[in-house]
């Protein structure tokens, strides 16, 4: 057979091809248990770093056994219990937020349309995690945030103090913002200029919180030099999150609950029952 | 050929360096050089990549028509890089995330294509692992030389180590201009001037 007849070049190219991706299938296969694992962790590491209690000397599984995860009902600001879950179809087990904002049964639209740029669907359901204090007090919650920057969706957390104002931290565990410019947004000194902002307006409840050039205030962080639309990408979801369409209901819940009501899941699960 | 391993092997790092005779792969030398342990894995998965896609390329050269050689070669090279960035989500996580796309980006990397075009359609699959490897070698010691005075000047650390005490008693002030794309220009251009001021073969004819 000739070396450059159709013939042969059909058969090579679908050889290698043949080849190639079962190399590549067995390896993503094979080697996804423990990408997986690593993800988990990587997540767990970033709470408690976000939370600023993460000690590198000590496993992050025993460090993650002081927080407490809840699934909120982000629409009612609720706790899920099991009642919602049973009709919602929800399998608490497997529940993937991530998942769930491309599942039409388990996202809704984001209201208004717009507010989290580039992004038209949410989860219904999503992680918070709260910290305690020795004496049992609620030290600080953190919430999972996301949104769209320059060329990725950047996904992080965001530690907000007790008093349900003041921001204790933030951090970006994943996105694929230029290096040097918008991947800044992983920049220590970056985010220690959070520490410390307040959140809301003068009415309490409306997210004013804004990367700004020139930032002054207690409202504003700096923006990244050269990456202006991530940073406004980041403004928009931070926003966005503490806002009425994000946990600005569950804020509101754990405000008329008051300060030391941090386990709120009793009230709520009452309200669950109702409601669902 | 009548190259013996010894000189494919040595060749690429001082008198054909990839990076400083023929500047290829500058991309990723500028990006992963701001710290020497990113450089180091960096180098590591590009030597693997060339070393392997060369002596692949080379065990089926005979087969491969012509007229799609490049694809050929674009897939296999592909493949590779996909195994080795799988593997170091799975094993090295943390370092895999700091190289974000730039493993990827190996794909790109016109090293490897022009080890893969230029020699491994040639030569036996054992010369061109050799020579793989010694393009890997010849771009991991600029990549290393860059990342080393990158990290030292830029945070007085190596490997994250602080080496240079620094802050308000320590002995050295950090160059933030070294941990900035630029910088990583000047260094190469640097190294290029010194091997050309001893080997002046390298010196294009003006």
């Amino acid at each position: 057979m000739q070396r450059d007849s159709n013939t042969q070049t059909m058969i090579v190219a679908a050889c290698l091809c043949l080849v190639c991706s079962v190399l590549v299938s067995t390896a993503a296969v094979v080697l996804r248990p423990t990408q997986q694992e690593n993800k988990t962790l990587d997540i767990q590491r970033n709470i408690l770093k976000v939370a600023g209690v993460f000690d590198e000397n000590k496993s992050v599984a025993s460090q993650f056994a002081a927080v407490k995860p809840q699934l909120i009902w982000l629409e009612k600001g609720t706790v899920v219990t099991a009642a919602d879950a049973k009709y919602e179809k929800l399998d608490l087990k497997t529940y993937d937020p991530r998942k769930a904002a491309k599942q039409p049964e388990f996202s809704d639209p984001v209201e208004p349309p717009g507010a989290l740029p580039q992004i038209s669907r949410r989860e219904r359901f999503a992680f918070v995690y709260q910290l305690k204090k020795e004496d049992g007090s609620l030290d600080q919650i953190i919430l999972p945030i996301y949104g769209k920057g320059l060329w990725s969706t950047l996904y992080g957390f965001l530690a907000i103090d007790a008093d349900l104002e003041t921001i204790r931290g933030i951090t970006f565990y994943e996105h694929g913002e230029t290096p040097g410019l918008g991947g800044e947004v992983d920049n220590p000194a970056w985010k220690a200029k959070w520490n410390g902002k307040k959140a809301f307006g003068s009415d309490g409840r409306t997210p004013v919180i804004a990367v700004a050039k020139g930032a002054s205030g207690d409202h504003q962080i700096d923006a990244l030099s050269g990456a202006t639309i991530t940073s406004n990408g980041v403004t928009d979801l931070v926003q966005y999150w503490l806002g009425p369409d994000g946990f600005g209901p569950y804020l509101a819940h754990l405000r008329a609950a008051g300060p030391q009501a941090a386990d709120s899941s009793q009230s709520t699960s009452n309200e669950g029952d109702t409601n669902g | 050929m009548a190259e013996s391993t010894k000189d494919i092997l040595t060749k690429p790092i001082f008198r054909e360096n990839p990076i400083a005779l023929q500047i290829l792969g500058i991309c990723s030398a500028l990006a992963v050089t701001t710290k020497l342990e990113t450089a180091l894995v960096m180098s590591i998965a590009v030597t693997m990549v060339t070393a392997l896609s060369s002596a692949a390329i080379a065990l089926i050269r005979n087969y491969i028509p012509n007229s799609i050689r490049i694809i050929v070669q674009m897939t296999v090279i592909a493949t590779l890089v996909i195994l080795v960035d799988q593997f170091l989500r799975a094993y090295f996580f943390s370092i895999s995330k700091q190289m974000s796309v730039f493993v990827g980006l190996i794909i790109t990397n016109c090293i490897v294509m022009g080890r893969a075009e230029g020699f491994a359609m040639k030569n036996d699959p054992a010369a061109s692992f050799w020579d793989g490897v010694g393009n890997g070698l010849g771009y991991s010691f600029i990549l290393l030389t860059v990342a080393t005075v990158r990290e030292l000047l830029g945070k007085g650390q190596l490997m994250g180590f602080q080496v240079l005490s620094t802050g308000d008693d320590g002995i050295y002030t950090p160059n933030g201009l070294m941990l900035l794309p630029p910088s990583a220009f000047f260094l190469i251009g640097c190294i290029i001037w010194t091997i050309r001021t001893f080997d002046r073969k390298q010196v294009e004819a003006e």
